[in-house]
């Protein structure tokens, strides 16, 4: 059974053997190369590349994030490059940009057929604030926000509201919408002063005038007189104590506080 | 025109000056030339030596302040001062002659030329100081010399000496038809703890003690007729409101204001039972209102679009307020019914005019004024006549003069002033002499001297 096997495998290698010899022997020659046709017009300029993608993905980043440029050019280059500080590049690739600001990239292609250029646009928003607690950053108080409110002056021995008095509370009736608006349930109150110069007791009569004349003219421009309160200091609480005009000026006032 | 306006000064002074002598005059009921009064130092015996100082400074203070005698300097008495009426001999027959104060006639006779002469002395008794006082009518044309003969005690310290003393003066100053000012009550503002509160004093300016606590700006005392309680305008709670306190013992007495921004200047009515008032109750500041010492039952009794303010009811007939309005301009004094009808301006309109204060006889008002003088130079002026609107003026520019508020004796004033360089109250007659400054700490300013 053994003799048997080896007797066809070596039958089998003879055929074998006589096969390929037979091939070699009988392989056709090969056609001759085919001559390449000259060019027709030999000076035409060549075809200029073309910039087939050119992105800038996401097109819209917050401040501090990127985004990616991706390109692809073809046709016959002799360079690529992309403003920005971003270089010279290949005609296939993509490069993470990390913008400050709103930034318009420019693709130029330069080729013997040509220059072409595209753009891609990053548009760079800031970022909403960081949410801190107050603690940290505390926003502009009342106290601060109604100390910057003009005083409205007054004539001697007057409360009609002046064309100056008049200008200064215009001012402060937007402020003061603005004020009531961000600090709901306060209340803002209008000080009636005077000058040293009337009696006491007709000076409380005064400043109580005075102080009812700012908070009428106030609520008619739109200023919610409920949350306006009035008080007259006559001449108790001068800002200043000298005897002349200057001084007796500042002193005749309506003058703004937070309500308790 | 010089010369008319020199003439119409001239003419204005001596009617000025008229004026003065007829407002001593109504007041006191003396008129003309003032008695001639000495006082020769009292001496004790004993412990009650060292207090002996402090007594007769006392003495001569209270009756040169009741300012209806005139003192005679102690230089000129004779060097034999008598302490009981024995000291003195019994004249010898013939022609007057000298004793060096041995006899009456030596103080009656030139040169101290006595109307009146108080003496005695003082000793101790068991710890307590007692004072045997005489008053003499001097002249040697009454046949009764003696006035008064009393004894007074106290304790046996200063406080004591100074006790006897005011009420010798007491009696003294009863006995010539005048009225001591000793035991009557001087409420003020004072801001010596760094706020406005309300102080009470003695009229000399002694014992200077705090009648309220609030930390706030508390101002405008006005005591009662009877002296047992005192209003006042206070912005404890706030916007200026009305308070009503008892003084002895020193209570809240809860007044309640009506809603209004001003509620400001009470003062009692005559019966002590309401109080009148400013408020702005009813609108624009201020109209004068009346209330219950509650605050019940109010009702407004002027009705003007001005200021109106410190209103003050006739002490005698109840039956018409002065007070302080802008109606016409300027502030000015105005009276009117208790209805409010009748309404009449007082000051003439020029200046401003402030702080009406009746006389305890209803017939005159002291007041603030302007007239003369530059915007806010106050000066103390009194109406001797509310028919005719005659003035006198007894402050003259020695810095600002306000608050006038007459003692219940109707011979002195006390008043603020800032002639020492800030505001102080001083005490002045009637015809503003003998100014005397009662207060030093701080600002001190509107009195109301009371019971």
């Amino acid at each position: 059974m053994l003799a048997k096997r080896k007797m066809s495998v070596i039958g089998m290698a003879v055929l074998l053997s006589v096969f390929a010899a037979g091939c070699k022997k009988k392989a056709a020659p090969p056609p001759p190369p085919a001559v390449p046709k000259p060019p027709e017009v030999v000076k035409e300029t060549p075809p200029a590349p073309v910039i087939a993608q050119f992105t800038a993905e996401p097109g819209s980043i917050q401040r501090g994030q990127s985004s990616t440029l991706r390109w692809e050019v073809t046709g016959e280059t002799t360079n690529i490059s992309i403003n920005q500080g971003v270089g010279t590049v290949q005609k296939t690739g993509s490069q993470r940009v990390n913008p400050s600001n709103s930034t318009t990239y420019t693709l130029t292609a330069t080729g013997p057929g040509g220059t072409r250029t595209s753009t891609a646009t990053v548009d760079v928003s800031s970022p909403p604030p960081p949410v801190e607690p107050p603690v940290t950053k505390p926003p502009v108080s009342i106290e601060t926000r109604v100390g910057e409110l003009q005083d409205a002056y007054f004539d001697y021995d007057k409360s009609d509201v002046r064309s100056d008095a008049s200008d200064a509370l215009t001012k402060d009736a937007s402020a003061l919408k603005s004020i009531l608006n961000d600090f709901p349930g306060s209340v803002i109150v209008i000080e009636g002063h005077c000058d040293e110069r009337g009696s006491a007791e007709y000076n409380l009569g005064l400043g109580d005038r005075r102080a009812s004349a700012a908070k009428d003219f106030l609520t008619q421009l739109g200023v919610p007189g409920d949350r306006l309160k009035t008080i007259s200091y006559g001449k108790e609480r001068p800002q200043c104590t000298d005897s002349n005009e200057s001084c007796w000026q500042r002193n005749r006032r309506a003058h703004f506080a937070v309500g308790q | 025109m010089k010369k008319l306006v020199c003439f119409a000064l001239a003419f204005s002074a001596a009617w000025l000056a008229l004026r003065a002598q007829d407002i001593r005059g109504t007041v006191v009921g003396t008129a003309g030339q003032k008695r001639r009064i000495g006082i020769p130092d009292f001496r004790g015996s004993g412990d009650a030596q060292k207090f002996m100082a402090v007594f007769n400074q006392t003495l001569w203070d209270d009756i040169k302040g009741a300012g209806i005698v005139e003192m005679v300097a102690k230089t000129m008495y004779p060097t034999f001062v008598p302490q009981q009426p024995s000291d003195f001999q019994t004249p010898p027959s013939g022609p007057p002659t000298h004793s060096g104060g041995h006899l009456l006639t030596d103080w009656s006779g030139p040169p101290p030329q006595l109307d009146y002469m108080a003496f005695g002395y003082a000793g101790t008794t068991n710890g307590v100081f007692v004072l045997s006082g005489w008053f003499y009518d001097a002249r040697p044309t009454v046949a009764n010399h003696e006035i008064l003969a009393k004894r007074y005690t106290g304790t046996s310290d200063e406080a004591g000496a100074r006790k006897t003393a005011h009420e010798f003066a007491e009696d003294i100053i009863a006995s010539l038809g005048g009225k001591s000012v000793f035991g009557t009550h001087i409420y003020f503002v004072s801001s010596r703890t760094g706020k406005k509160e309300i102080w009470v004093m003695d009229p000399d300016g002694k014992n200077q003690r705090q009648i309220t606590h609030f930390n706030s700006t508390t101002i405008q005392p006005t005591v009662s007729p009877d002296g047992s309680k005192i209003a006042f305008t206070s912005y404890a709670r706030g916007t200026p409101g009305i308070f009503i306190f008892s003084v002895d013992p020193i209570r809240d007495l809860r007044y309640y204001n009506q809603n209004a921004s001003v509620n400001e200047t009470p003062a009692f009515t005559p019966d002590g039972k309401q109080i009148v008032y400013a408020s702005s109750a009813s609108g624009r500041c201020c109209r004068i209102y009346i209330a219950g010492l509650d605050g019940k039952g109010l009702r407004p009794i002027s009705n003007s679009t001005a200021i109106d303010v410190e209103p003050k009811i006739n002490p005698k007939t109840g039956s018409e307020i002065v007070f302080v309005s802008g109606r016409s301009g300027p502030q000015q004094i105005y009276r009117m019914n208790m209805d409010g009808a009748d309404v009449e301006r007082l000051t003439p309109g020029n200046g401003e005019a402030s702080n009406p204060c009746w006389h305890p006889s209803g017939q005159q008002m002291a007041f603030a004024w302007t007239q003369g003088y530059a915007t806010g130079n106050f000066n103390i002026f009194v109406m001797t006549d509310l028919v005719s609107h005659q003035y006198v003026q007894l402050t003259h520019g020695e810095g600002r003069n306000e608050n006038p508020s007459w003692a219940p004796d109707g011979v002195h004033l006390v008043f603020m002033s800032t002639r020492s360089g800030s505001k102080q109250i001083w005490s002045m007659l009637a015809d503003g002499s003998q100014p005397q400054q009662l207060t030093t700490q701080g600002v001190n300013e509107s009195p109301s001297w009371g019971k």
